[in-house]
Order: structure tokens, then C-alpha cells, then sequence
């Protein structure tokens, strides 16, 4: 009977556990946020977080709705597949302040050139030229109209 | 205006807790974006790649990468004739500004767009320690960089090359593939930007999705495929010498 003379040092013992244990939950209740586990072993708000990020580039549907008159132009032409911004550049403050936020217009040289100048690395059947020496310092927009590029005046040019 | 102290102490939370639900605001709309529709991938149509960079430009514009960093870049490959297993390959400023001049000569030259492959057995999500990083439910592997603790393992566990530690985050940032985009309906900025098509957003979900019939008809690949990540990035017309 003596046995459990001193269990009171045990059952001490325990409680101390318990209670940190309770302690432990308690705070794992305030620390982890709601969300981690909604879909698997992380936060499920990030997801919504991430989603909720502005977007910079309008997209060409967005710039179509008041661009209509450039939208009949470059379907005719063989630029009909290069959307708005991959030239313009992002705007999608212009889409929501029209008045305020004016896009510059871009220097041909610089642009035309990036997709069009000659290179073995490209493919065949993409049109090239060597820039020096296609126009001889002539801007491209003097001959070739961005929106639908075909000379006009030479027929079916390329 | 004769205000007791009673008073006073009465109205003081009360005006604080509407002030504070003024500041909130009303929520935001729950946008009609099912997650559980979707299952997203990219086609990169090599043959159709020009190396303009627009892509890479793109990229950075919409996502704010930082210079010297890339979400997607592109390589260009030199393989010659009779070295068809020692490409060389260069990308400089990630392709950004496009290529040096490549003259005709001996062998052969291309394109690869390169991204995160978004694989469904990812293993850049399977080492975080602390659940910062994550393949959702659509199939994207997204950062929380609210979790990440910068510990930069992810960024050695993937096989692509894929990530990075943002220099002034210190957190891990990768490719989300325009989460913020594809969830409001529009494409990825890389995509929405090609000037040749060579970059398609697909969802592999959709039945009604050109890649469907295209995986059928092409001989398409994805790279490493014998770490067998289950990547999602389709390339048609790879070479064999890409690495």
C-alpha cells in the first residue's frame, strides 16, 4: 500500500504535460492561419492572395472594345495575329483612365527590327531583312504601315 | 455639445468599429473562376519561335522581376552536324533583347523558350519545409511568399532551373504562370505577347481546347521527362540536343 506513496510527484508530473499540451493548442489555434490544410498542406488563401494581383497588360480584347477602327486595319493584314500590347507595351491604366494615362507612341526602328532583322537562327519562313541595308536610314513606318504592313503600291508585297 | 465621460467611453468603440468597417470597405466579388475546372499548362511551338525576347520583356513588365532575374527566358541553340550531343547555348540577358546575328554556317540554330514547367509531381514543391510553395488545385505551382522563409531549397530541387531568392523579398519567386491573369480570363503575359503564336496557354481540362487535337497530331515533348515530373510545358519540334 505503500506503492503508490509517492504518485503524487507523477500525477504532478503529468498535469504539467497536459496543461502544456493544452497550451500548445491553444496557441497553434491562433497562429495557423485558417485557411492552411483548405486544399492541402499549405495556406489556401495564398491561392487567392496570388490571384488577386494587379494586371499590367490589358490584353487585346480589352483594347478592342474602343480600338475598332485598328482592329479592321490589322485583320486585313499580315500583323493580324500581334496583339496591341506586344508593340504598345502595357496598358492596362490606359484601359482604365483613357484621358489621363496617353501611351508613347513606339520608335519603329527599334521595333520593327527586334522581329524582322535577318538572322540564321530564325525561321526560314519568317520575314527578314538586314535593316542597314533595306531602307538606308529610312524610318519603316514611311513604307510599311505597322498595323498592316503589305506595301500597298507593289501589290502582294511581303 | 455637453458629452459626459460615460458617454464618451460608450460611443468611443462604437465609432471605432465603424470606422474600421468603413476602411474595409465592401468585400470584393467573388469572381465565377472554378478552380476545380481547370488544369493549365503551355505549348511552346518551337518551329514558330524567333528569339524577339518579347516574352521575357513581357514577363518582367507584368510580374515586376527584377533585373538580372527571369521567370521565362530563351536560349538559343547551336548544334552542329557531327556534335549533335554539345549544343552550344547561349541567353544573353535572358534573350531580352533579342540575339546576336547568327550567320549561315555548319549545323543547325533555334529557340527554346524556357518557364516553369508547372509539373503536376513537382519536386520544388515536395522539399519546402514549411509548406511556402504548392501545386493548386488547377494545377499551377505557386509561392506564398507570406510563408516562404527563403531557405532556397526549391530553388535546388528543380530540375529546370526554374526559380530564384527575389534580391530584396528574400523569398522564393518563380513563374505563376499569370495566376492573376488566367483567373480573371485572360491569357499569360508571355502568351498574350508573342508576336508568332509560339507561346499558348492551354488548359487540359477544357474539352473544347485546341491542344487537345494537337498533342494527337504533333510529336511533342517536354523536357527531362526521365525525372518524371509530370511537366506541363509541351514542346512541339524539340530538338534532341536540348538539354
Amino acid at each position: 500500500m505503500n506503492l503508490f506513496k509517492d504518485a503524487g510527484h507523477l500525477f504532478r508530473f503529468a498535469g504539467l504535460f497536459v496543461l502544456a499540451f493544452i497550451v500548445f493548442l491553444v496557441v497553434r489555434g491562433y497562429v495557423v492561419p485558417k485557411s492552411f490544410g483548405q486544399y492541402g498542406h499549405y495556406r489556401g488563401n495564398a491561392i487567392t492572395e496570388i490571384a488577386a494581383r494587379p494586371v499590367k497588360f490589358a490584353g487585346h480584347e480589352t483594347c478592342e472594345t474602343c480600338h475598332t477602327d485598328v482592329l479592321d486595319t490589322k485583320s486585313k493584314g499580315k500583323h493580324a495575329h500581334v496583339n496591341c500590347e506586344a508593340c504598345h507595351g502595357p496598358l492596362a491604366k490606359h484601359a482604365e483612365d483613357p484621358a489621363s494615362v496617353v501611351p508613347v507612341k513606339p520608335d519603329t526602328a527599334v521595333l520593327c527590327a527586334r522581329c524582322h532583322t535577318a538572322s540564321a537562327a530564325k525561321p526560314k519562313s519568317f520575314p527578314q531583312v538586314d535593316p542597314a541595308n533595306h531602307s538606308n536610314g529610312v524610318p519603316c513606318e514611311t513604307c510599311h504601315h505597322p498595323h498592316n504592313p503589305a506595301i500597298a503600291d507593289a501589290g502582294a508585297a511581303k | 455639445m455637453n458629452l459626459s465621460r460615460r458617454h464618451f467611453l460608450v460611443l468611443m468603440p462604437a465609432a471605432a468599429i465603424a470606422w474600421k468597417s468603413v476602411l474595409a470597405g465592401t468585400p470584393e466579388q467573388a469572381s465565377n473562376y472554378k478552380i476545380s475546372e481547370h488544369w493549365w499548362g503551355m505549348l511552346i511551338d518551337i518551329p514558330k519561335c524567333i528569339g524577339c525576347g518579347n516574352c521575357v520583356r513581357a514577363c518582367q513588365a507584368e510580374n515586376d522581376v527584377p533585373d538580372g532575374y527571369f521567370r521565362t527566358w530563351v536560349e538559343r541553340y547551336h548544334v552542329e552536324d557531327e556534335n549533335m550531343t554539345n549544343p552550344q547555348v547561349i541567353s544573353p540577358d535572358g534573350g531580352k533583347e533579342g540575339f546576336p546575328i547568327a550567320t549561315e554556317d555548319a549545323g543547325k540554330y533555334f529557340f527554346v523558350p524556357k518557364m516553369c514547367n508547372h509539373c503536376s509531381d513537382s519536386p520544388c514543391t515536395q522539399v519546402c519545409p514549411v509548406g511556402a510553395t504548392f501545386v493548386t488545385p488547377d494545377g499551377v505551382v505557386l509561392v506564398d511568399p507570406k510563408y516562404c522563409l527563403g531557405c532556397a531549397y526549391c530553388v535546388q530541387a528543380c530540375p529546370y532551373g526554374c526559380r530564384y531568392i527575389h534580391p530584396d523579398k528574400k523569398v522564393a519567386d518563380k513563374c505563376s504562370l499569370c495566376y492573376h491573369r488566367i483567373t480573371k480570363g485572360l491569357t499569360t503575359a508571355c502568351c498574350e505577347n508573342c508576336p508568332t503564336g509560339a507561346r499558348q496557354l492551354v488548359d487540359l481540362k477544357n474539352p473544347k481546347d485546341p491542344i487537345h487535337e494537337f498533342l494527337k497530331t504533333h510529336s511533342v515533348q517536354v523536357l527531362k521527362p526521365q525525372m518524371a515530373t509530370g511537366a506541363k510545358a509541351y514542346y512541339n519540334g524539340l530538338d534532341g540536343s536540348v538539354r
